[in-house]
């Protein structure tokens, strides 16, 4: 009974861990299925959202603003990234955008750094949600049960916005084929920036919402980017399904590691991808590769 | 190409008989230099011309360099400083390269990425390689009965193994294998229909690359003396991809060039401010926006050679 209940324990565990690596690496898929970008800086604007997360709450003392406003306020500072720097290298090979966004990762944890110095820093728990419960006999931090019940919420609104609305008609074009879509009179610049802004308000709201699990430190951005791209190479590039599937597999791997393989449990996330992509190279649920 | 010929002559000279005349600091700097462009030169030959962006390349450097500081603590020999070192590379590029070359573009950067990654989890956590704190204390090789302990003598070793390296790339590059690394740059599809057996000269590339990459990390855990699971991280493998980007990439020398401006700015910035990392980021932005061609192409006067 002890056993069942410590796999219990763990699993929601993982689950809590594989909703924040879904809400960090749907960004990613979605601008690599877009724009082409593997946006290595991604993991940055996750640090970027818990620092800006950190500072709202400074200001207004309040959790729930700052789940507002870091999200906005790093879609903003990923907008304007997308017109100034990656707008003019669409035309040339996938290697100077893989470049520049690298570039990015330095010049964000510098700057970070500069304001706010390089301790690490933790975001407190709403007070709403400071308690645990009790969950089938096993006893759970609220705050974790909000996560997983507010990421699969967020998936499921990714869904139906993706699969449902027009605008998510637009994006799926634009996945498929962006040079077509623009030829049908949709416009894809306009487009392009949303869909940026959108993936990286994303990996913002993943940062705050971490922020009472996971420390965060202006180096994070580098280390956090890590798991992100397994489960976008595990899940397969592009696909909204595949970076469920790949985030909850992650998930449950990385915090079944720490319990049962102290000594190894960092090779596990690896072990994982290597097993997955023998069997299927494009990943999950990717486009057959040429 | 004789005036190139005794320019190159000059330069080598030049480095050869510097610790007789500087101090200790710009002979460290310069043999660091030497290090670290012989690394970035392995990466160009993937990148400039078998155009294979490789954001993994830090896993030979640093199976290099662990291989020689557990053997070297032992047997402090040519065979454990330099052949165990390039062929543990060697193997190490045999597998990963195996496993990523299956799949190009975005999708190869993004595996190399994660493989390097795989080898920072194992060392950080493995006891046996010292996990955080790495191997420390490594001594220097005896080579030809002879220990190069002092600067002076590490310097001429070094300068041996990082020249002969260098020519065996620009061997490389020029012999028929490198003719058609750069027809599989150019258009793979085609030489594929023309029946070349595009994967195998991938991978080929890929161990020659990785080989020199793990000679390169050995020298370095013999230049500092130890070697912790940092040489792993891939942020190393993109500091390698930023000296080639600046040297020009398909230039090979140019990542000498590459190698000493980000080492001789590192140092010359660190003393003056603590914004090292936002000055690195802002060239690598600059860069990448307004000189993709690099130093040597800037000196050639044409941007955007081969991209």
């Amino acid at each position: 009974m002890l056993v069942v209940s410590d796999v219990f324990a763990q699993a929601l565990n993982g689950l809590a861990y594989g909703v924040l690596l879904f809400l960090l690496s749907v960004g990613l898929t979605l601008i690599f299925g877009m724009l082409d970008v593997v946006n290595l800086a991604h993991g940055s604007y996750y640090m970027l959202g818990a620092y800006a997360g950190v500072a709202t709450i400074m200001v207004t003392q309040s959790f729930w603003l700052a789940l507002v406003i870091a999200p906005l306020a790093v879609g903003l500072v990923g907008a304007v990234v997308e017109r100034l720097c990656l707008r003019p290298l669409y035309r040339r090979g996938p290697l100077d955008q893989v470049l520049l966004t690298f570039g990015l990762i330095y010049l964000f944890e510098d700057l970070v750094k500069w304001i706010w110095g390089g301790r690490i820093r933790g975001i407190p728990a709403p007070a709403l949600l400071t308690a645990s419960v009790n969950v089938l006999g096993v006893t759970v931090p609220s705050y974790r049960l909000f996560v997983i019940v507010f990421g699969l919420l967020m998936a499921l609104v990714l869904w139906l916005l993706i699969d449902k609305t027009r605008l998510g008609a637009i994006i799926r074009a634009g996945v498929f084929d962006s040079e077509m879509t623009a030829g049908m009179g949709i416009p894809i610049d306009r487009v392009f920036t949303g869909v940026f802004a959108f993936g990286t308000a994303l990996a913002g709201l993943s940062g705050v919402i971490a922020g009472p699990i996971l420390s965060a430190a202006p180096s994070i951005g580098a280390v956090i980017l890590i798991p992100a791209l397994i489960v976008v190479v595990v899940g397969g590039l592009g696909s909204l399904k595949g970076s469920l599937v790949g985030s909850l597999i992650i998930g449950q791997a990385e915090t079944f590691g720490k319990a049962w393989l102290p000594g190894a449990s960092m090779l596990m996330i690896y072990a994982v991808m290597a097993l997955i992509l023998l069997l299927r190279p494009q990943g999950l649920f990717g486009r057959p590769l040429r | 190409m004789m005036g190139r010929g005794l320019g190159i002559a000059v330069v080598v000279a030049a480095v050869a008989v510097l610790p007789l005349v500087a101090g200790p600091y710009p002979v460290k700097l310069v043999q660091e230099i030497l290090i670290w462009g012989i690394f970035a030169m392995s990466l160009d030959l993937l990148m400039g011309y078998a155009g294979m962006v490789s954001f993994g390349h830090s896993a030979f450097f640093g199976i290099g360099a662990y291989t020689a500081a557990l053997l070297l603590s032992k047997w402090p020999g040519l065979l454990s400083g330099l052949a165990a070192p390039a062929l543990a590379a060697a193997i190490g590029a045999l597998a990963i390269g195996f496993l990523s070359i299956r799949v190009g573009g975005v999708y190869f950067i993004m595996l190399t990425l994660a493989f390097s990654q795989m080898f920072f989890a194992l060392t950080f956590q493995n006891a046996f390689l010292g996990a955080e704190d790495g191997i420390t204390s490594v001594p220097r090789p005896t080579v030809l009965g002879l220990t190069v302990t002092s600067l002076g003598a590490f310097h001429v070793y070094l300068l041996v193994i990082v020249a002969a390296a260098a020519l065996l790339l620009h061997r490389v590059v020029r012999s028929p294998f490198g003719h058609v690394l750069r027809g599989i740059h150019d258009n793979e599809e085609r030489m594929q229909a023309v029946g070349y057996a595009v994967r195998r000269y991938k991978l080929l590339a890929f161990v020659i690359a990785g080989t020199v990459a793990g000679v390169a990390g050995s020298l370095y855990t013999q230049f500092v003396g130890s070697i912790s699971p940092d040489a792993f991280l891939w942020t190393t493998s993109g500091e390698a991809l930023l000296m080639v980007i600046i040297g020009g990439t398909g230039t090979l020398n140019g990542a000498w060039l590459g190698a000493a401006a980000f080492i001789l700015l590192q140092s010359l910035v660190s003393s003056y401010t603590e914004r090292w990392m936002l000055i690195l980021g802002l060239t690598f932005v600059l860069f990448v926006l307004f000189a993709p061609g690099g130093i040597v192409g800037a000196l050639r006067g044409r941007v955007g050679v081969r991209s």
